[in-house]
């Protein structure tokens, strides 16, 4: 849930980049950071493993401007990816404003996005959220593979695994390049802002 | 209760009542955060500065991984959590199931002391929602 502090006008949004392990969440984040250093404050926190692994989440919160008059504060987020996390996907999507779930593209992954994305189901469903109802957008990652000679799922395959129900905007991405990176950001932005005005009117 | 939008009059009397309980005893900085992490309000005494945001998204995952903890050896929550550190301390009290008090204060200050003006405020602030 977004809160918004009528006293100082700022309105907070918390986004979650969602999927598989070694998908390219934190990769989005790190990529963000770079790009838009500017409108950063701060420094990303990221809670991993010696490996380098998502232990906890990461975390980039980052000023958007204004709109109506209010601060946008945007808190981005992702889990961690690795199966037996499950416990800790559930404590980062507490009140989550929006989702970016981020597909890994190689052949061998099909199976850990369709199971990724139906957690996420069941996960929205236990926070008495629908992913029907909230903010959604799908990133198909790590495209660039392609030109490597790498077996990447083409797109309508991927679309017809994770999108053909909830038809949600999508994007081919690479999070390595920067490919559509802020295209999905702002997406996710603008279907979140709007869901919270909408919410208020 | 719905903390989506609080209206200014109960932020600035929740405010009020930080700076008078907690703030002039010489508490360095207290925030009061959402289990999302969100922020909903913060007072410092002006010459700490800590990068809040980030502060409230790592304390609502702290407090959100004792909670589980608690759950896993049969305890319905540890309600109080507090660490120690040479020159800083940091305090953490439940407001209620979605809020959370956070004092962070140095040497001077005895915890006994601090726990004491925590619960007046809590206790002052749930009158607001009341």
């Amino acid at each position: 849930m977004s809160f918004i502090n009528l006293k100082d006008k700022v309105i907070q949004v918390k986004i979650v980049y969602y999927g598989p392990g070694r998908g390219g969440k934190t990769t989005n984040l790190e990529y963000i950071n770079r790009r838009f250093r500017k409108q950063i404050q701060s420094e990303m926190v990221s809670l991993k493993t010696h490996g380098d692994r998502t232990l906890f989440f990461d975390f980039l919160p980052f000023d958007m401007g204004q709109i109506k008059g209010f601060d946008l504060k945007i808190q981005l987020y992702t889990v961690p990816g690795q199966i037996k996390y499950n416990a800790t996907r559930k404590l980062v999507l507490r009140g989550v404003d929006g989702i970016v779930f981020v597909a890994d593209t190689q052949q061998q992954m099909r199976g850990k996005n369709i199971g990724s994305l139906n957690q996420l189901h069941q996960n929205l469903v236990g926070l008495k959220e629908s992913i029907f109802r909230i903010p959604l957008v799908m990133q198909y990652n790590k495209i660039d593979l392609r030109k490597q000679g790498i077996p990447v799922l083409p797109t309508n395959i991927l679309e017809h695994d994770l999108n053909s129900k909830l038809k949600v905007p999508s994007f081919e991405a690479s999070a390595l390049t920067g490919y559509n990176v802020p295209e999905t950001l702002k997406k996710i932005i603008s279907s979140t802002v709007m869901s919270i005005q909408r919410k208020l009117s | 209760m719905n903390y989506g939008v609080v209206s200014q009059e109960q932020l600035e009397k929740m405010d009020e009542i930080l700076t008078e309980k907690l703030i002039k005893i010489g508490v360095d900085c207290v925030v009061i955060i959402d289990m999302a992490g969100n922020i909903i309000t913060a007072k410092d005494n002006d010459k700490n500065k800590y990068d809040i945001y980030s502060f409230a998204a790592l304390a609502a995952g702290n407090f959100a991984t004792v909670d589980a903890m608690a759950k896993l050896v049969g305890e319905q929550e540890f309600s109080l959590l507090f660490h120690k550190g040479t020159d800083c301390n940091i305090h953490f009290s439940k407001v209620d199931d979605e809020l959370l008090l956070i004092s962070m204060f140095g040497k001077e200050i005895s915890l006994g002391y601090l726990r004491l003006n925590v619960a007046e405020t809590i206790e002052a602030i749930r009158k607001l929602w009341a």
